[in-house]
């Protein structure tokens, strides 16, 4: 919905993976999400992000606009 | 009214029957564990711990995957990744110790009042490894 380009990791086909990461992020459970580096949550916070508009916050933070954003400017210029 | 069911199902199974008075459920010994550290560190003023491992590719009556809904002043002026790992730090034994799965909804009691106090199903399992 965002249309941010993303890379993922199947960590349920490596053990060490699964647990490696759980260790990294000090964070018991999978998906995790990370958004430049930083390890921003999982499952439920990037919906709750979502939802909250907090997501396009923070991707604008790293420089990344959301397709959302893009398509809320557009409606709004098509209203002017 | 199923999930009532399959809890009682799983519980009977366990050999274990906590009935909470005034309420319809039974609650396994994990989700009363889970439920009183919660209750206790976060003296939250509401409070629902959801086994949903019937959800899931595991045995019945396991307790591996949890939702909880947590509502609690102490998360105020938290970020929300702060107040997941609150929880997640509460209950770091259960986690260690079988709960694989923990879905967490962490509100103040202003946001939930204000909300639709609607908690929203988890994502249908996608396999697992099997029993």
């Amino acid at each position: 919905m965002h249309a941010v380009p993303y890379v993922s990791h199947d960590v349920l086909s490596d053990e060490n993976l699964r647990q490696g990461i759980k260790d990294y992020s000090n964070w018991p459970t999978i998906p995790q999400v990370f958004i430049n580096g930083e390890f921003v949550g999982g499952c439920d916070i990037m919906l709750q992000m979502h939802q909250s508009g907090e997501l396009v916050e923070e991707l604008k933070k790293v420089g990344i606009k959301s397709a959302l954003l893009t398509a809320e400017e557009a409606k709004k210029e098509d209203k002017k | 009214m199923i999930l009532i069911q399959r809890i009682v199902n799983n519980t009977l199974q366990l050999g274990r029957l906590n009935i909470m008075r005034g309420m319809d459920t039974v609650t396994g010994m994990v989700a009363n564990s889970i439920r009183s550290k919660l209750q206790t560190a976060l003296e939250a003023t509401h409070l629902d711990v959801i086994n949903e491992s019937y959800m899931h590719n595991v045995p019945k009556g396991a307790e591996t995957h949890f939702k909880v809904v947590v509502v609690s002043d102490k998360f105020d002026g938290l970020a929300l990744i702060k107040r997941h790992r609150l929880v997640n730090e509460i209950l770091k034994e259960e986690l260690k110790n079988g709960v694989h799965a923990l879905s967490i909804v962490a509100k103040t009691t202003k946001q939930w009042e204000e909300s639709e106090k609607i908690v929203e199903s988890s994502p249908n399992c996608r396999g697992g490894f099997g029993k």
